[in-house]
């Protein structure tokens, strides 16, 4: 076989816009973040003239960060928690023990995790109301764990389902019971897994909107996303400090991304290419 | 008698190791059920209650169908709105993914830089999105009124407050962080595509377009089409952009069934006619869903 020609430099043209596109605007709210008001007026896309560090010590006591970080990490702790240990109890059911009847429960999954939130969210508002849910975090994160615990199931049940048995053979036979198998067997060989799968959950946690939006009011309770929409709705017309509150809100979500960018898509890869 | 006994052993043991195993599935499984399976089951009900959310719903039959059929221009026009959202995202993420994802499929340097710039937009929350694009797309400020300075036309009214432009403004700041998650998805899949084709096209004179076109589009096109299919399911969904935006304005030019729902439910207080407004677009959602497999029926190579 000839060795295929090596590809025209000319392709990287558009990805270099493309790449652009994607990343300028990034660059734009962080740069907004450290101007002073005047400077954003007369130069709204450009670099500051001066780095006006004090916009974030303004931009975190009048948005009250602190205590909205503290609410969404709250969440996301409580979602991943849950969801890691009861998903993962389930995929490790519907790979390994596969009960009778348990495909239903993957159809089940499957068929829910297209169903439009709107479908529900009505009835469970007026239910979660009258139950005292509303305005309350264990209404909001069991709507969090439902909402992520199809693709948490199905995710984990593919990685343990390339596990080879006879991995577990040996701790069946020396009378394991089928918690030990898991946790003591399984879990040290799929915690990458599990490790792409928290990420993912504790992403979507940080980064919901329209379901805190709808079930929790009290400002004091607001997640970090809702908050910063009311906080924009009030600031708004103080483009530096409303850029400020967004450069910490996407803070800890951008260092995680480029702490985790390799083991992310390599735990996903290494899940569809081994066993 | 002594077969039975193991019989008898054996399908206890079945039973046990079974209920066992289930034991594993159940608590998930309860909440799914509870907080996404009951409510949504309730909405057959409730759909034809003239419940306002609190007391007891009265049945009232067909009315509130024939209300959404004849009667409620709202429906029909965030209904419209969102078929002209599918429009824009079966057509604009697709070109952009798919030529940047045979891209990035054929150079060999810089993939990495190129996959995490491209997917950065994917990780922000759609309130910081919406802010800064909002920002961005204001007149007096902004990119938008830097373009209008230099004489660009087209930039010298807000594009987000006025109903011609608003809804395409609002799908394009969706798409902007939308679309680099669609490129790696397509990347990951054309990775998987032999490269011997590649090299067989090419020694049959094709050109970077027949390329793409004969080798790298038919190598990914199951993931191609479970895509569409997806993005023809999410398009009735949508809720963040427009509400952070827009709220459904000017003048209800971006309404879309999401926000729809969401005003006739906790603005007017009409919780029954609400959940049937949320039926209706559960029809529309799995339509796309239907249709796939209409065409698949009919032998279409899909």
């Amino acid at each position: 076989m000839t060795k295929l020609k090596s590809r025209p430099s000319v392709l990287n043209i558009p990805l270099i816009f493309l790449s652009l596109f994607a990343v300028y605007p990034i660059a734009v709210l962080i740069m907004n973040s450290l101007k002073s008001r005047q400077d954003l007026g007369l130069n709204p896309t450009g670099l500051p003239k001066e780095f006006m560090w004090s916009n974030y010590k303004t931009a975190f006591e009048t948005s009250n960060f602190a205590r909205h970080a503290t609410n969404s990490m709250f969440l996301v702790f409580a979602t991943v928690s849950i969801v890691l240990i009861l998903g993962g109890l389930a995929a490790y059911s519907l790979a390994r023990l596969k009960p009778r009847g348990s495909n239903g429960v993957m159809v089940y999954m499957l068929v829910m995790s297209t169903l439009p939130l709107w479908l529900y969210i009505v009835p469970l508002f007026f239910l979660w109301r009258q139950v005292g849910l509303l305005n309350n975090y264990l209404g909001l994160v069991l709507l969090y764990v439902a909402l992520n615990s199809p693709f948490a199931i199905f995710l984990l049940r593919s990685f343990l389902v390339r596990i080879p048995r006879e991995i577990e053979e040996a701790a069946i036979m020396d009378g394991a019971s089928k918690m030990k198998v898991l946790t003591k067997v399984l879990l040290p060989i799929s915690w990458s897994s599990f490790l792409t799968v928290g990420l993912v959950v504790a992403l979507n946690v940080w980064n919901e909107f329209q379901v805190a939006f709808i079930l929790i009011n009290d400002e004091e309770k607001l997640p970090i996303a809702t908050s910063f929409f009311a906080f924009q709705q009030t600031f708004g017309n103080d483009w530096t400090l409303t850029s400020a509150v967004g450069v910490m809100v996407i803070l800890p979500v951008l260092l995680l991304f480029f702490v985790f960018q390799r083991k992310f898509t390599d735990g996903l890869v290494q899940g569809s290419v081994k066993g | 008698m002594y077969s039975s006994k193991i019989g008898d052993k054996l399908s206890n043991n079945v039973l046990k190791k079974n209920l066992g195993s289930w034991l594993f599935i159940l608590p998930i499984l309860v909440i799914h059920l509870f907080v996404v399976a009951l409510p949504a089951m309730s909405t057959i009900y409730l759909s034809m209650t003239d419940w306002s959310g609190v007391g007891v719903p009265h049945f009232t039959g067909l009315t509130n169908i024939k209300r959404l059929l004849f009667d409620d221009d709202n429906f029909i026009s965030a209904l419209k709105n969102n078929i002209r959202w599918l429009a824009f995202f079966l057509t604009i993420p697709f070109v952009m993914s798919l030529s940047a994802a045979y891209g990035l499929s054929q150079i060999k340097r810089g993939v990495m830089f190129y996959r995490v710039s491209l997917f950065l937009p994917y990780i922000l929350p759609s309130v910081i999105v919406g802010a800064l694009w909002g920002f961005l797309l204001n007149p007096s400020s902004g990119l938008t009124g830097f373009l209008d300075r230099i004489g660009v036309p087209g930039f010298d009214k807000a594009l987000l407050g006025t109903s011609k432009t608003a809804l395409w403004s609002i799908a394009f700041i969706d798409n902007w962080h939308f679309w680099g998650f669609l490129t790696i998805l397509f990347l990951v899949a054309l990775q998987n595509v032999p490269r011997e084709l590649y090299e067989s096209a090419e020694l049959d004179g094709a050109n970077e377009f027949q390329r793409f076109r004969y080798v790298a589009l038919p190598g990914i096109r199951p993931t191609l089409v479970f895509m569409l299919m997806m993005v023809g399911i999410w398009s009735f969904l949508v809720f963040d952009y427009v509400w952070v935006l827009t709220k459904g304005g000017p003048a209800g030019s971006t309404e879309v069934l999401g926000t729809l729902v969401y005003r006739t439910a906790f603005g007017d207080f009409e919780a029954g006619y609400a959940t049937l407004q949320g039926l209706g677009m559960a029809f529309f959602a799995s339509a796309s869903l239907v249709s796939f497999a209409i065409l698949r029926k009919r032998g279409w190579e899909i």
